[in-house]
């Protein structure tokens, strides 16, 4: 019941939101009591979650469509309910965020904003390979509009460059879902068992491939990240790329060992690329939203290698390393917007100095790369040390680069903040301290705080993201074959 | 005292009702005074429809066996009814997107045509015999003929009718072959008795059956006997455009399987094969084409070609769970059908000219109902999810993958993503595109005056569109149970 809740409140707040007759304030004040009314009623969930058990909780069935036996199941898991978490604060921080750029057509606007928090949590909850894929299929609507309407000049091409691959991605994971589902007879996850075709198997690679991205599907993500009004970018990186994250930990590992063990060293190897090829372009990046870009995409990369270790390690890191990344993307991005709206520009040839006289603005750009680039005890760091410890059981050739990529991650988040903040001030800053002031604080305050509540304590995640903390026995138990060579 | 057969007046009330309707509207024409003859349509209209509707609900109620009529000519079953019921529904939507036009002649004869096209169909879904299918078939299509050139004054009108008259009777006149050398092979015309007789394997025979499913697929503008959809549609009158890309659709489909099914299922190997390789010509060509159209009535024309070709996945499935998708399937697509042309007809009306993709720029916003709706409406036929497109494209891949056809669900997927490349500029006019003609419509002296018949119809149709997503379930029953009316 909680969980069709927490998909519902910010669905059924979108349409109020549509609907309702209000002026722009108030509209952005309704949308954000949907969000804040969304964050209690998930730290509400957290009392009474039993992170041990290995019963879903909060779980609800409802037949639908019974002629395909297509079912609306939703329940979560420990990990289900740390990316609903992810979403409920990031989508609060974002529509904060868009009160406080003060988006016209507020109604459009933040409809469309808290249907895409809905269509997310729904994500992160199914049960269920339809209901997946509606969610999956209905974030895109929203985002392309928002990116569309909302979005930087090259808007145009940035939204069908993203369309195209997604739904190139997603189109192959229907056909595979309907070649699965159809063969089971069932589409409800717990129900639907195993399968070794590998064709199935790789259709669902195609769609998470895409989402994260790996390495050659990532063709959308620099214009896509750039061109989105900041704090959809924010939802992009920090919290749609996670679909892909649940997808492969909770349909393609448990359902299909054998695809996964065939294919293991190959999809292990594109996500080192990534990782490596995501890194190394960040440092390339010209402007702020590039290197957070570029930066997200490595990051996946590791997040996959986390995951394809396919061992407790592996899969503890990923799940705490996704939440570590979508809370510092989602940071930055807001933080790069804050720094456009005073700039006008996003490029660093034209920034430069902004310390002076910023010191609020200093900390927090210093704070967000020093968490991005996983120094010892951040949260990030603990991590990536769990998931590259896991992918070294499997191999100590993507361990190595990994903690290669490590470095590289070192060098753009630094050149980020001394490109910022230091050198000789910028022709677009100006000379004025014009400082963050509290209502931006309150945007990205939250999300530091978690983070550093995160370092001190990323046992609070990792240990709880799976029944009796046994990641790999648990997800293998999901097909009752469980999983490949560990 | 002369015998006189039993007519099971329930079974034709449908039937009887639109031609009825079509009687008092014509009658209308020439009664009622010239300024009230609008009004008067449109009213008798609606009950008309509303009541045709609700007597094939009750047919459909009473006919759990099918049983056939009138020496076998006709059949009363629920597959007739169910089709019975779309059309009549489809029917009271284009009245209401019609009502507000700007037709100064021939209003009442606008509505009597509709009335008896409408009629026709009715008939035509009932068909148990090759000569009531083919009078049948004449009957809507000659309707359709004389609406598509009813305004005169235009020339693209008068076009379009004179094109859709000559390859449309082109087309009944392949049908009307092939009945003749199924007969003559046969030496039948009922569908149930031309698949007893004997004489099957006869060339004569396969080409008949050949000829006759061509002939169909001119009337359902499937690929490549779609030549004459896109001026057709273009050309004629919007709303005539809107009932012929939903309620043809719908006669001809479901015809299309009941004759096969019914007649010749003993060559299913055969007409299989045609029907896959028709299905993949209309997403090819179907899609190829309307990605290179401006005009979005003919790109919707098009669309609907591509349709043509989803809805046939279903038919090759040979199923009573292919049946079934083909009919689920066929609600969200009439309803999304007219809710589209009624959205392009309010804004036809309001700037005076033929509407392209650029004359939607800025809509959504200007008219933020009509905007959404139309948004919903190509999301829905793209497929997307949150819309009954998406369960009806699901639906029939699966029940062609059932069928053992995974390679028409392949064919299907990538269609489905080569056909977002068209909806979603639809969308991209309507929301992200500055409105280039805000401006004119302004200074013409503010909005045009609220439509709310014609918004009452996008309303219906909308609620069709979303709500056949969540309330899948009985949507399908009724289709499942329309679909054990045929012999599978």
């Amino acid at each position: 019941m909680l969980t069709t809740l927490l998909i519902f409140v910010p669905l059924v707040g979108a349409l109020l939101v549509w609907i309702a007759p209000l002026s722009r304030e108030s509209t952005a004040g309704l949308a954000l009591l949907v969000a804040l009314a969304e964050v209690g009623l998930w730290l509400g969930s957290t009392r009474n979650f039993d992170f041990g058990s290995d019963v879903q909780q909060y779980s609800a069935s409802q037949e639908w469509f019974e002629e395909l036996g297509i079912s609306y199941a939703v329940g979560l898991y420990g990990f289900q309910f740390w990316l609903v978490g992810l979403t409920v604060v990031v989508g609060a921080c974002a529509i904060g965020y868009g009160a406080w750029a003060n988006r016209d057509r507020a109604r459009a606007y933040f409809g469309l904003m808290l249907f895409l928090i809905g269509s997310l949590v729904g994500v992160f909850a199914s049960q269920d390979l339809i209901l997946f894929y509606v969610f999956f299929e209905a974030m895109l609507i929203p985002i392309y509009v928002l990116v569309g309407v909302w979005g930087g000049p090259g808007r145009m091409k940035a939204t069908l460059t993203f369309v195209l691959y997604t739904m190139a991605g997603s189109l192959l994971m229907l056909a595979a879902i309907i070649a699965f589902g159809i063969s089971q007879g069932t589409f409800l996850l717990a129900e639907i068992g195993t399968s070794s075709n590998d064709l199935i198997f790789l259709g669902f690679m195609a769609a998470f491939a895409v989402k994260a991205p790996l390495l050659p599907f990532h063709g959308w993500l620099r214009a896509a990240y750039t061109e989105a009004p900041p704090e959809v970018a924010a939802l992009l990186s920090g919290v749609v790329s996670k679909a892909a994250v649940f997808g492969l930990v909770w349909i393609v590992l448990p359902h299909f060992p054998q695809p996964v063990d065939d294919w293991r060293n190959v999809v292990l190897a594109l996500a080192a690329a990534t990782l490596v090829y995501g890194s190394v372009l960040a440092f390339r990046q010209p402007d702020v939203r590039g290197v957070i870009a570029y930066s997200s995409m490595g990051q996946m990369g590791l997040i996959v290698l986390g995951i394809f270790a396919v061992n407790d390690l592996g899969l503890d890191g990923a799940v705490l390393h996704s939440i570590n990344h979508g809370l510092v993307s989602a940071g930055l991005f807001f933080v790069a917007g804050m720094i456009e709206t005073r700039t006008g520009t996003g490029v660093f040839s034209e920034l430069g100095g902004m310390a002076k006289g910023r010191p609020i603005l200093a900390t927090l750009v210093m704070v967000l790369g020093i968490f991005a680039l996983a120094v010892p005890g951040s949260a990030n760091f603990a991590g990536e040390f769990a998931i590259l410890a896991g992918v070294f059981e499997h191999g100590w050739g993507y361990a190595a680069v990994g903690a290669g990529a490590i470095v590289l991650a070192a060098l753009y988040a630094l050149r980020l903040i001394s490109a910022v903040l230091h050198e000789r001030r910028g022709r677009s800053v100006r000379e004025e301290p014009d400082d963050l002031v509290g209502s931006e604080l309150i945007l990205v305050v939250p999300l530091v705080a978690i983070l550093a509540v995160l370092s001190a304590w990323p046992a609070g995640i990792s240990e709880r993201s799976f029944p009796a903390d046994a990641p790999a026995a648990f997800i293998g138990a999901q097909s009752g074959e469980g999983l490949g060579t560990p | 005292m002369i015998p006189t057969p039993k007519v099971d007046w329930l079974a034709l009330s449908p039937t009887l009702a639109l031609l009825a309707l079509s009687a008092v509207t014509l009658l209308g024409a020439v009664i009622v005074p010239r300024a009230r003859v609008r009004a008067f349509s449109v009213v008798v209209s609606l009950l008309g429809f509303a009541t045709s509707a609700v007597l094939a609900g009750i047919v459909f109620e009473r006919s759990e066996e099918g049983t056939s009529l009138i020496a076998e000519s006709m059949t009363r079953d629920r597959l007739g009814a169910l089709a019975a019921v779309v059309i009549a529904v489809v029917g009271v939507a284009v009245v209401l997107l019609s009502a507000g036009d700007e037709r100064r002649d021939h209003v009442g004869e606008y509505y009597a045509l509709v009335a008896a096209a409408a009629a026709g169909m009715v008939f035509f879904v009932t068909a148990a015999n090759l000569m009531t299918l083919f009078l049948a078939l004449e009957w809507f299509s000659i309707s359709l003929y004389v609406l598509c050139a009813l305004d005169t004054h235009r020339k693209e009108s008068l076009e379009s009718g004179l094109k859709y008259l000559i390859v449309g009777s082109f087309g009944s006149g392949i049908l009307l072959f092939g009945c003749a050398l199924v007969y003559g092979a046969t030496g039948e015309l009922g569908f149930s008795a031309i698949q007893q007789a004997t004489g099957a394997d006869d060339p004569l025979f396969v080409t008949g059956m050949a000829m006759i499913l061509a002939g169909l697929a001119f009337k359902i503008s499937a690929a490549p006997f779609h030549m004459w959809t896109p001026d057709v549609y273009q050309g004629a009158p919007t709303g005539v455009t809107a009932f012929m890309a939903a309620a043809t659709k719908v006669a001809g489909l479901v015809v299309t399987l009941r004759i096969l099914v019914t007649a010749f299922p003993e060559q299913s190997e055969i007409w299989t094969t045609a029907v896959a390789v028709l299905a993949v010509a209309s997403l090819a060509i179907g899609n190829l084409a309307a990605i290179a159209q401006r005009d979005v009535k003919r790109m919707l024309a098009y669309s609907s070609v591509s349709h043509a070709g989803f809805l046939l996945i279903a038919v090759v499935a040979n199923t009573e769970d292919g049946a079934t998708a083909l009919l689920y399937y066929l609600v969200p697509y009439a309803a999304a059908t007219v809710g589209l042309f009624a959205v392009v007809a309010s804004r036809e009306r309001e700037l005076r000219r033929p509407v392209s993709l650029s004359a939607l720029e800025g809509l959504g916003w200007e008219r933020p109902f009509l905007g959404v709706a139309m948004w919903a409406f190509a999301l829905s036929m793209a497929g997307f999810p949150l819309t009954g497109g998406f369960l009806g494209k699901l639906f029939v891949f699966s029940a062609a993958y059932d069928a053992g056809y995974w390679w028409l669900v392949v064919v299907g997927v990538v269609a489905t993503a080569l056909s977002l490349a068209y909806y979603l500029a639809i969308v991209r006019a309507l929301y992200m595109r500055q409105s280039q003609v805000t401006g004119t419509v302004v200074a013409a002296g503010g909005s045009p005056p609220r439509d709310l018949l014609l918004n009452t119809g996008v309303g219906l149709a909308l609620v069709v569109t979303i709500g056949s997503f969540f309330a899948v379930q009985p949507i399908v029953d009724l289709a499942r149970d329309a679909a054990a009316s045929l012999p599978f």
